[in-house]
């Protein structure tokens, strides 16, 4: 892989370069995490497999499927999003995206009624969400990341804060709407891996698809863009146009991975650090990848283990918020922010 | 030199000054005593707020139902919002003083959390323990969860102000992962949910005395509040008073412990309220601790009765539990203390 010259990046993204320099090229672990990742896909597919084929097979692929575009999309969401804000620790969910995700289904359902908005149709109702989203999400955090003194604390702290207003405002609309709505609502949004509906998967891979080939488009931007404003702008980038592009994405991204599985607060935080970490050099084209294969690893292998060692359910989401928390709190008392 | 010139016009405005300080005294007091009026009404007014049909009139007809009514279900639930109100406003401002910071207090450092983990240990060791073994095994808990906040504190290298919370409340979600996990695997998750929830609704004679507890403890917060800012500037400048640091710390770890354990038991989490009130009085009347602990006791009440009366009325005659409301308009206002500084900068 050839290596290109990264002096100039801020000290935020080059934190690593203090450290001895590892000789294990980036394309050395995207192997090795792929081999990792497809073996734990396969187990997870054939483990104490027996009775109807035509029955568990599909099951399986779906709850592998939804894991995948989850590790995906939180996978992508958190890198970029580090790289328009220039940051290691900020993230969509920090951020309070998917609580707003939450909040917006919230209100459509308190302002149409469920029953209205099911009838909708899935298709319709997700663009019509992500529209919204995507509308609300870049209003406010365009306000939030382009006004006057950028503290990193004061951002973090906010977007904290936003989350924890977001899910009170949705917990007071959920007690104010019908219970038989809640019901609908509910469903809406606390899907967990174990119930994932094969249609909604098929959507939500499309709409990935979709941001995936415009980002693709843009893919030589991200570099660009992890310099800074001022050193992209010289270099020809529409800095004001590919932040709100990828704003845009990242909405996207985290809007079908809430969607799915429901809100996972550290998953992208733990993901993305992995990632840097692993890679000598920061580039997207390593980072992407590794960044998503150490995801799926994390979903697939951990739900495995949660599920045929321990003999548990769901409680995945409930692990990561621990060591996800665990490790954001290190960031934190390492000095990794400034 | 200057030296010598200071002295000599110094007693000329401490003199002038002395009248002006005790109007401003009594000023202060008579808009305290307002306070207190304001609050009376709103708790009067949640005296008779409710499903059960109760009215002034039928109460003092001597109506035996309409009594049971009122002592064993109104006025429990009035007294205990006054007193949960108050107490974790003055706990918020104690904390605020020991960390030196303006954005903690018991819901953002993770004692709250931590009381809530000690409940559910209880819980599940001892199915059959009683409420005072629970508040007790809570207090623990939350003293220890406090105290390592404040081990990580010491520990952080620059100490920003925004830094302190932020770590605080990520030592909550560590901890609350912890015991949502097990809570989990125990089948406890709903019972966990009304102790992470604040709510009312289920006071009653014999049921919210303990609360009492916590008044008491206000009270103690109050006297000892200026030893408290003294303990904020440090160990040195403390011991150079002739206080000594670490009883000061541990007065204060434990009232603010006691506090949020015995909420947490009887009622449930009230988030971000002694953060609010303490910063709202704080932008009102000043920084002088002595006099702020009255305001923010007067206020913490005032804040919760509204808020209470709000939950009750607004989906009448199904009720919101004040947690709810409380996080909702609260984050609110603790966004606006956020992004108020900035906002004059640009």
């Amino acid at each position: 892989m050839p290596e290109t010259s990264t002096s100039a990046l801020p000290a935020a993204l080059t934190e690593h370069r203090r450290r001895p320099v590892r000789t294990v090229p980036a394309g050395f672990w995207i192997i090795v995490l792929g081999v990792v990742a497809a073996a734990l896909v396969a187990v997870f597919m054939t483990i104490e497999l027996r009775g109807n084929l035509g029955y568990a097979l599909p099951r399986r692929a779906v709850k592998v499927g939804s894991m995948i575009l989850v590790a995906y999309a939180v996978g992508v969401s958190t890198v970029l999003f580090q790289t328009v804000t220039a940051n290691r620790i900020l993230t969509p969910s920090i951020m309070g995206f998917d609580a707003l995700y939450v909040l917006i289904q919230t209100v459509l359902v308190f302002a149409l009624g469920g029953g209205a908005l099911l009838s909708l149709g899935a298709p319709i109702r997700f663009c019509l969400e992500v529209l919204l989203m995507v509308g609300f999400s870049f209003l406010l955090y365009r306000w939030l990341f382009t006004g006057g003194g950028k503290s990193l604390h004061l951002m973090l702290l906010v977007g904290i804060v936003f989350g924890t207003m977001f899910r009170g405002f949705s917990s007071l609309l959920q007690r104010l709407i019908d219970p038989s709505e809640f019901i609908i609502l509910q469903d809406l949004f606390f899907a967990s891996f174990n119930n994932v509906d094969a249609a909604l998967l098929g959507y939500s891979a499309a709409a990935v698809a979709l941001v995936s080939a415009v980002a693709w488009r843009m893919r030589h931007s991200f570099d660009v863009l992890a310099l800074g404003r001022e050193t992209a702008v010289n270099l020809g980038v529409d800095h004001k146009r590919a932040v709100t592009a990828t704003l845009i994405i990242c909405s996207v991204l985290v809007a079908v991975s809430t969607a799915l599985v429901g809100p996972v607060t550290f998953f992208g935080l733990l993901i993305a650090s992995l990632a840097y970490q692993l890679c000598a050099k920061f580039r997207h084209a390593s980072v992407l990848p590794i960044a998503v294969l150490l995801g799926i690893i994390a979903l697939v292998g951990g739900q495995l283990v949660l599920e045929r060692v321990f003999d548990f359910d769901t409680a995945l989401s409930i692990v990561i918020e621990f060591v996800g928390g665990i490790v954001f709190l290190i960031l934190l008392l390492r000095g990794n922010v400034k | 030199m200057t030296a010598p010139a200071v002295p000599a016009e110094k007693p000329a405005p401490a003199s002038a000054a002395a009248p002006l300080e005790r109007r401003r005294f009594l000023r202060s007091t008579a808009a305290l005593v307002l306070g207190v009026c304001v609050v009376v009404l709103l708790a009067a007014v949640s005296l008779f707020v409710g499903v059960g049909d109760l009215s002034l009139s039928s109460l003092m007809s001597g109506d035996p139902t309409t009594h049971m009514l009122f002592w064993v279900s109104q006025l429990p639930r009035t007294l205990s919002i006054v007193l949960a109100g108050m107490a974790l406003s003055v706990a918020g401002l104690i904390m605020q003083l020991m960390a030196r910071n303006k954005f903690v207090e018991p819901s953002t450092v993770g004692t709250v959390e931590s009381a809530q983990l000690g409940i559910l240990a209880v819980t599940v060791l001892l199915p059959g323990a009683s409420m005072f073994l629970k508040m007790s095994t809570a207090s623990v808990f939350a003293a220890a969860g406090t105290a390592l906040f404040l081990l990580i504190l010491r520990r952080i290298p620059l100490r920003n102000t925004l830094i302190v919370p932020l770590v605080g409340i990520m030592l909550g979600g560590v901890i609350s992962a912890v015991t949502t996990f097990f809570a989990y695997r125990t089948d406890l998750l709903q019972t966990l949910n009304s102790w992470m929830i604040g709510d009312f609704s289920g006071v009653l004679r014999g049921r919210y005395e303990l609360l009492w507890i916590v008044g008491a403890l206000t009270l103690i917060g109050y006297l000892a509040a200026d030893r408290f800012t003294v303990a904020g500037m440090g160990q040195d400048f403390t011991t150079n008073l002739g206080l000594n640091y670490n009883r000061v710390m541990a007065l204060g770890l434990v009232i603010v412990s006691l506090i949020s354990a015995v909420v947490v038991v009887s009622v449930g989490s009230i988030p971000f309220l002694g953060l609010i009130v303490p910063n709202l009085v704080s932008l009102l009347i000043g920084d002088n601790v002595r006099r702020a602990v009255p305001w923010v006791a007067v206020f913490g009440a005032g804040f919760v009765l509204l808020c209470d009366i709000i939950g009750r009325t607004i989906r009448y005659p199904y009720e919101i539990p004040v947690g709810v409301v409380v996080s909702a308009v609260g984050s609110v206002i603790f966004l606006y203390l956020l992004l108020r500084k900035r906002g004059s900068h640009a």
